[in-house]
């Protein structure tokens, strides 16, 4: 009897997510099946349409283009952030602390800093050029900034931290007697870590995966900075329906097809062997 | 557990074959850390143009203390992140004791309460996994609907929103792995709950508070997307500015304000691991929550 009350502590803050997380999102599920209205708000006019115009080829094409671009960010992050994390590992716990710390800095700094960082290294007059031109790579400064590279980048340079935590916690909770069993039994360390330690550390890149792969559909700003705007993702076109088309049924059947991807996304990560938001 | 590992290992791993390691380190160390010591760097630089290094000169941070606009953000940026942090830290530390309540319970709750457990916490956590554009354009929506003016509030209850699920996961963790038998043991001797929650729970989940407002205040401080959709025209925030001068092209006071940030940020990491590292008492259920 006396214990029974604790639960209801939890009360303020169900009441709170349920009034700014689950109603807003249950209220944008409702409006992207109504009709906008001449301003800015919903008809009461019921319609399919917002959903029937994201089959539009403009905006089939944002869904590729942002899919192919998390795609890409999640491989590289992947191709970096993999051996980091491993190296990080096999480090002396001192310095392994020191490491993780230093992965975890960029984490809290302005994600705006970070980018704007990019943005002055790939300027036309940036170091990377005029150490180019001076190496005599290149005759004329190149086009670094405002290119899908440079977006590409933006999103791995963000989001890389997301990989090379899983990855390392992963990574650390392996067993080491099991990969030094493979060894014993005659292994090579290549082979060893292909057959025991990659296959056992999925879980981990699976985690880092989904963790880059969400985020990088949606985080506009880095789109803006480095690519210039041109071309779009998802984020951006959702944020141009909301605040410049003013258009908030559309926006909202946007962010539920987002939605419905990114659930795909868990669900393959946990369908592969992943597991509950990994790094927490 | 660390430790087992450790004395477990045998050399294999210790062979000329793991000269690639540092190597892998330094480039990633470099590509994390270059470009922030750039805008650093740049600060400094009397010219400009960003992206010039030219002499050496403080200018550009003391016309930064007189920049009204950026002062005016900051403002509302400190206010937004003090009640988003203020407010989300008893709502969060109160959930995960209520939540956690059931979770050690051996007897009297059913699988129902296990489920509506599990269902409260998946919406708190919610934030986390969802893209922050969907959030930031469903509280916009909401908010209009509701016919809320923009401002302050709404950018404080939004940015509460995304901060409760991280404190929340750092209060709980930290619960998780406190032994049950001291607060047992203050109950055998005669406290009651609340007394027992004051003197004995309450100072070993204090850090992991701590840590968790930490956060929320660096978290709150550095959003941009969802401050966009819920912001309104009295309110810009912090970032908000600097990403509008970003798209219309720097001066090198961004520069010395980035740096300024970037050096509290620092600051504030290296406390809010002291706090996490306290292992007195009870250490955090899992490790490798170290990243928030």
């Amino acid at each position: 009897m006396r214990r029974r009350k604790e639960p209801l502590l939890a009360l303020p803050m169900t009441v709170w997510m349920l009034l700014f997380t689950a109603l807003p999102l249950i209220y944008i599920l409702g409006i992207s099946f109504y009709q906008r209205d001449e301003t800015w708000g919903v008809t009461s006019i019921l319609t399919l349409d917002n959903y029937r115009r994201l089959f539009d080829p403009v905006y089939i094409r944002v869904f590729a283009d942002s899919i192919g671009l998390a795609v890409q960010a999640t491989l590289l992050s992947l191709l970096a952030g993999y051996p980091f994390a491993y190296a990080m590992s096999k480090a002396k716990p001192k310095r392994r602390a020191a490491l993780m710390l230093l992965v975890i800095i960029p984490f809290w700094t302005s994600s705006l800093m970070r980018i704007y960082g990019w943005m002055i290294l790939l300027q036309a007059n940036g170091p990377i050029n005029s150490m180019l031109l001076k190496l005599g790579v290149i005759a004329r400064p190149a086009k670094l900034l405002f290119t899908h590279g440079a977006v590409l980048l933006g999103m791995v340079y963000t989001l890389l931290p997301f990989m090379i935590l899983p990855c390392h916690t992963a990574i650390e909770r392996l067993d080491a007697r099991v990969t030094d069993a493979a060894r014993d039994l005659g292994a090579s360390p290549a082979r060893a870590f292909l057959t025991v330690t990659l296959p056992l550390t999925v879980p981990g890149i699976l985690s880092g995966c989904m963790l880059v792969f969400v985020p990088t559909m949606g985080l506009y700003y880095v789109y803006d900075l480095l690519g210039g705007g041109k071309g779009a993702i998802l984020g951006r076109v959702i944020h141009d329906q909301m605040l410049s088309a003013r258009n908030p049924p559309f926006g909202a059947a946007l962010s539920v097809a987002l939605i419905a991807l990114t659930g795909v996304v868990v669900a393959l990560q946990r369908r592969l062997g992943g597991k509950d938001i990994g790094f927490f | 557990m660390t430790a087992a590992h450790i004395s477990t290992r045998k050399t294999h791993t210790r062979s000329a074959r793991s000269a690639w390691r540092p190597v892998v380190m330094t480039l990633v160390l470099a590509f994390l850390y270059l470009p922030l010591a750039l805008v650093a760097l740049y600060s400094f630089s009397e010219s400009k143009v960003s992206g010039v290094m030219k002499g050496f000169t403080w200018d550009w941070y003391a016309k930064l203390m007189h920049d009204g606009a950026i002062g005016q953000a900051l403002r509302t940026s400190l206010r937004v992140a003090a009640f988003s942090c203020l407010i989300s830290a008893p709502l969060a530390t109160l959930g995960a004791i209520g939540l956690a309540a059931r979770e050690t319970r051996k007897t009297g709750f059913t699988k129902l309460t296990n489920g509506v457990r599990g269902l409260i916490e998946g919406v708190t956590v919610l934030p986390v996994m969802l893209p922050e554009v969907v959030l930031g354009m469903s509280l916009m929506a909401a908010f209009s609907m509701v016919g809320m003016r923009f401002g302050i509030w709404t950018l404080v209850a939004a940015h509460t929103t995304f901060c409760v699920p991280y404190v929340y996961l750092i209060v709980k963790s930290r619960l998780a792995g406190l032994d049950p038998q001291m607060v047992e043991a203050a109950r055998d001797l005669g406290a009651r709950p609340a007394r027992a929650f004051l003197d004995v729970t309450l100072p070993l989940i204090l850090p992991a508070i701590v840590s968790g407002m930490l956060l929320a205040v660096a978290m709150s401080f550095d959003d941009v997307i969802i401050s966009m959709f819920v912001n309104g025209a009295q309110t810009t925030t912090l970032p908000l500015k600097i990403f509008s001068s970003l798209r219309a092209g720097v001066t090198p006071e961004i520069n010395a304000l980035c740096t300024i940030m970037l050096g509290v940020v620092c600051l504030i990491v290296a406390l809010s691991q002291l706090l996490r590292n306290d292992k007195k008492g009870g250490t955090d259920h899992n490790e490798t929550n170290t990243i928030i």
